[in-house]
């Protein structure tokens, strides 16, 4: 009855106990028996051979939209968790931009049911801070918690009102939850398709000024200060944030952030000529911001590297730049991206890893992202070194709208389980 | 409870039924000042003497004839800025029963004047030359405001989010008569604390008088620095209850249920409401209290309401006329 997997000769690669050694690991019953560098196969288990490869947690994606409910026709939670298992994801906290949106009890759970039956991967559902996103009356956190909800957040919304802000905030505190921040002024930005500068100027689009989003980080930073709420920044991509956030740390307050793998690689000239497969929310930043981004995950500052994963079809993103919706897909290119940290330098490999396995576990309170006795056997094989050029016709994703279309990469998941079950 | 008991009581407060304080207007003061504002300044000697003597009127209210002539000859206007059946009822009745001339007013406001309005409305009263003036109004401070236009004594009947003294007063004068003191007892004062004047007032007199006191609900609904009351601040209702002797709960209003400060009733109730889940969490001989009006099903659930071993409720409102006569009384001998 109890399949047996023996992982041998792997490296083992754990960041949240700063364990890299060569050895093996062994799963029971869909959890992590037993690891280590002189580890023996049982006579009974199914051998993997990981012939040196990096076996390390399964990943953790804080961000990711689904169309489920109410758009299945750009992704579905199964067709979003076989891109995910193909990425080396084991878990994806889903946004709540849906329709209907997450906001009642009754739809966690639906999103949970539908979820267990479904998706390959295990799936966190956020649930929305405001009801219908409208940003004007808070959510039944403590019953939607209840259900099962991860986190509070209205997406890539930002709740414009402080005084809502400020009284969600204090509610959410009451039960310790979680909320997920989307930071950009709706006022400044309203409109806008890319960042204002130069390059904007002469393609001509409408842009709004990057420190639209450094003005909510700072408004919110404040807003913790005086509620006490755990506060999690969804992405951020300007410098001036990083540095508010850097010094909201310094001062103690319960704030982390996460940064998405294409504000890591792209810049705003990486629109092109008007190129809407990079029109994504919030826009490609200028190359100092972009460098600060990648400053900002080596110093710990930025806590977690994310896909903000958005399917679009060619409904809503074969279109003129502006009119063209937001978004990429990236649950195949997050850990890709990711690596490219570590072969640039800027960051050592646990260190990468750790923004997308422990890190995310740990803000968003999930028994996931780690190599231990007893922890779910949810495990990425990646081969760190191997080499290959994007094409957008391999992604397993329902939409195909990837910023990385043609993009060389280094690194990739090989194989992928989630509770001892190969799924990719 | 043991018939014994009670017998016991009623004896016990008959001994204390004191004609000398009911009827002799030269009787030593009982309030230094000439209104009763708040809670706020007063001394617990001040509080101890008005709980007493409010045991004397429990105790008439009791008796076939309830009427004292402490206040024969005196005039005293009930002016409502906000509907409450019960308070003004209340008042009336204590007014009545020592013997006063009552006088009810409900005044619609006007909020462009509000303000010259109230001061307006004090001078036209003050013509009247009335005795004693119970006011509530919706705007904290509109008691004090009063108090400094008119030549009477002024109540304060509730202002605005700031004090509500007869409650206070009443809830003690309950408690009092059933725990015997303040003195290590623990009271837990539950739901929308930002906006309640009760809350306020019995933060004070119960801190003052020795009990240890708790807020407990959500964060939206405490004020910012409550701690700086020398309370405790609980945001778990099972944390917070644990060890109570009382249980407080105050009442949500509508208006606050939109969404603003919590966002749905059931949600409120699950968390908030006091059932007999909760109810458990306390001590086991925990009373309960309401203000009324209550939200059942919001705040408070029907059998822990209706419940006589454990509700005090109709015996808050019994104590209320007790407590008004004291108060009428005690004001009336600064004035004799």
């Amino acid at each position: 009855m109890t399949k047996r997997l023996f992982f041998r000769d792997a490296r083992l690669v754990d960041p949240a106990s700063g364990l890299d050694v060569k050895g093996a690991l062994l799963v029971e019953h869909g959890r992590i028996a037993d690891l280590g560098p002189n580890l023996s196969a049982p006579e009974d288990a199914e051998i993997v051979d990981c012939r040196g490869l990096v076996l390390a947690p399964g990943l953790v994606d804080g961000r990711v939209f689904t169309g489920e409910p109410g758009s299945e026709h750009r992704e579905t939670l199964a067709s979003a968790s076989e891109a995910a298992a193909a990425g080396g994801v084991t878990t994806i906290v889903t946004m709540p931009v849906t329709d209907p949106v997450i906001d009642a009890p009754s739809l966690v759970d639906f999103l949970r049911r539908r979820a267990a039956a479904t998706a390959k991967v295990r799936v966190a559902p956020a649930a929305a801070l405001t009801k219908g996103l409208a940003g004007e009356t808070m959510t039944e956190i403590g019953l939607l918690k209840e259900a099962g909800a991860v986190a509070f957040t209205d997406g890539d919304r930002t709740v414009g009102n402080a005084r809502v802000m400020r009284r969600a905030l204090a509610y959410a505190a009451t039960f310790g939850a979680l909320v997920v921040g989307h930071a950009e002024d709706p006022d400044l930005t309203d409109g806008a398709a890319m960042t204002e500068g130069e390059f904007a100027t002469r393609l001509g689009l409408p842009a709004a000024p990057a420190l639209a989003e450094a003005i909510i980080v700072e408004r919110d930073i404040r807003l913790v200060e005086l509620t006490g709420a755990r506060y999690h920044f969804g992405q951020i991509s300007t410098r001036a944030s990083l540095d508010a956030i850097a010094a909201a740390k310094r001062r103690g307050l319960p704030v982390t952030c996460g940064v998405s793998a294409h504000h890591l690689m792209l810049n705003e000239l990486d629109v092109g000529p008007y190129y809407p497969f990079r029109k994504v929310k919030p826009p490609l930043r200028s190359e100092d911001d972009r460098a600060a981004m990648v400053e900002g995950v080596a110093s710990d500052v930025i806590d977690v590297i994310v896909s903000s994963h958005e399917p679009q079809g060619a409904d809503t993103k074969r279109q003129p730049f502006a009119a063209a919706a937001f978004g990429t897909v990236g649950l195949e290119t997050l850990l890709p991206a990711a690596l490219a940290l570590y072969h640039e330098g800027h960051a050592p490999l646990a260190h990468v890893l750790k923004t997308l396995t422990a890190a995310p576990a740990r803000i968003f309170g999930l028994d996931a992202g780690r190599l231990a006795k007893g922890a779910p056997a949810d495990l990425t094989l990646i081969d760190v070194d191997a080499p290959f050029v994007l094409d957008e016709r391999t992604l397993h994703s329902r939409a195909r709208n990837t910023a990385f279309d043609g993009r060389k990469f280094q690194g990739r998941a090989k194989m992928t389980f989630v509770g001892g079950e190969r799924v990719f | 409870m043991d018939p014994k008991a009670t017998a016991g009581l009623q004896d016990d407060l008959r001994l204390r039924i004191s004609p000398a304080l009911m009827t002799d207007p030269t009787a030593a003061p009982i309030l230094k000042a000439n209104h009763l504002l708040g809670i706020e300044g007063l001394s617990p000697g001040e509080v101890t003497a008005l709980l007493d003597l409010a045991e004397t009127y429990a105790a008439l209210n009791r008796a076939p004839d309830k009427k004292a002539a402490v206040l024969k000859g005196r005039t005293l206007i009930n002016l409502f800025f906000e509907a409450s059946t019960r308070t003004q009822s209340s008042f009336e009745l204590a007014g009545k029963r020592l013997g006063a001339d009552v006088l009810n007013m409900s005044v619609r406001t006007s909020s462009v004047t509000k303000g010259e309005t109230l001061i307006d409305t004090a001078a036209t009263l003050n013509a009247m030359r009335p005795d004693m003036l119970v006011v509530r109004h919706h705007d904290s401070g509109a008691a004090e405001l009063l108090s400094r236009k008119l030549d009477c004594s002024v109540v304060n009947a509730g202002d605005g989010a700031h004090e509500h003294p007869t409650q206070a007063l009443l809830d003690a004068l309950t408690i009092r008569r059933r725990r015997g003191g303040f003195h290590n007892l623990t009271v837990a004062i539950c739901g929308d604390v930002l906006h309640s004047r009760v809350a306020r007032s019995n933060i004070r007199l119960l801190s003052m008088m020795g009990a240890e006191v708790r807020l407990v609900a959500p964060r939206t609904l405490l004020p910012v620095d409550a701690e700086r009351f020398g309370v405790g601040i609980f945001t778990d209702m099972r944390e917070g209850l644990k060890g109570a002797d009382i249980v407080m709960m105050l009442r949500l209003q509508l208006e606050r249920m939109a969404g603003a400060f919590v966002p749905s009733t059931r949600e409120y109730f699950r968390f908030y409401g006091l059932d007999r889940e909760k109810l458990g969490w306390a001590k086991p001989a925990a009373l309960v209290m309401h203000p009324g009006p209550m939200n059942r099903g919001v705040e408070i659930a029907s059998d822990v309401a209706d419940d006589p071993d454990v509700s005090l409720i109709s015996e808050q409102v019994e104590m209320g006329v007790a407590i008004r006569m004291a108060v009428l009384d005690a004001l009336a001998r600064g004035r004799a």
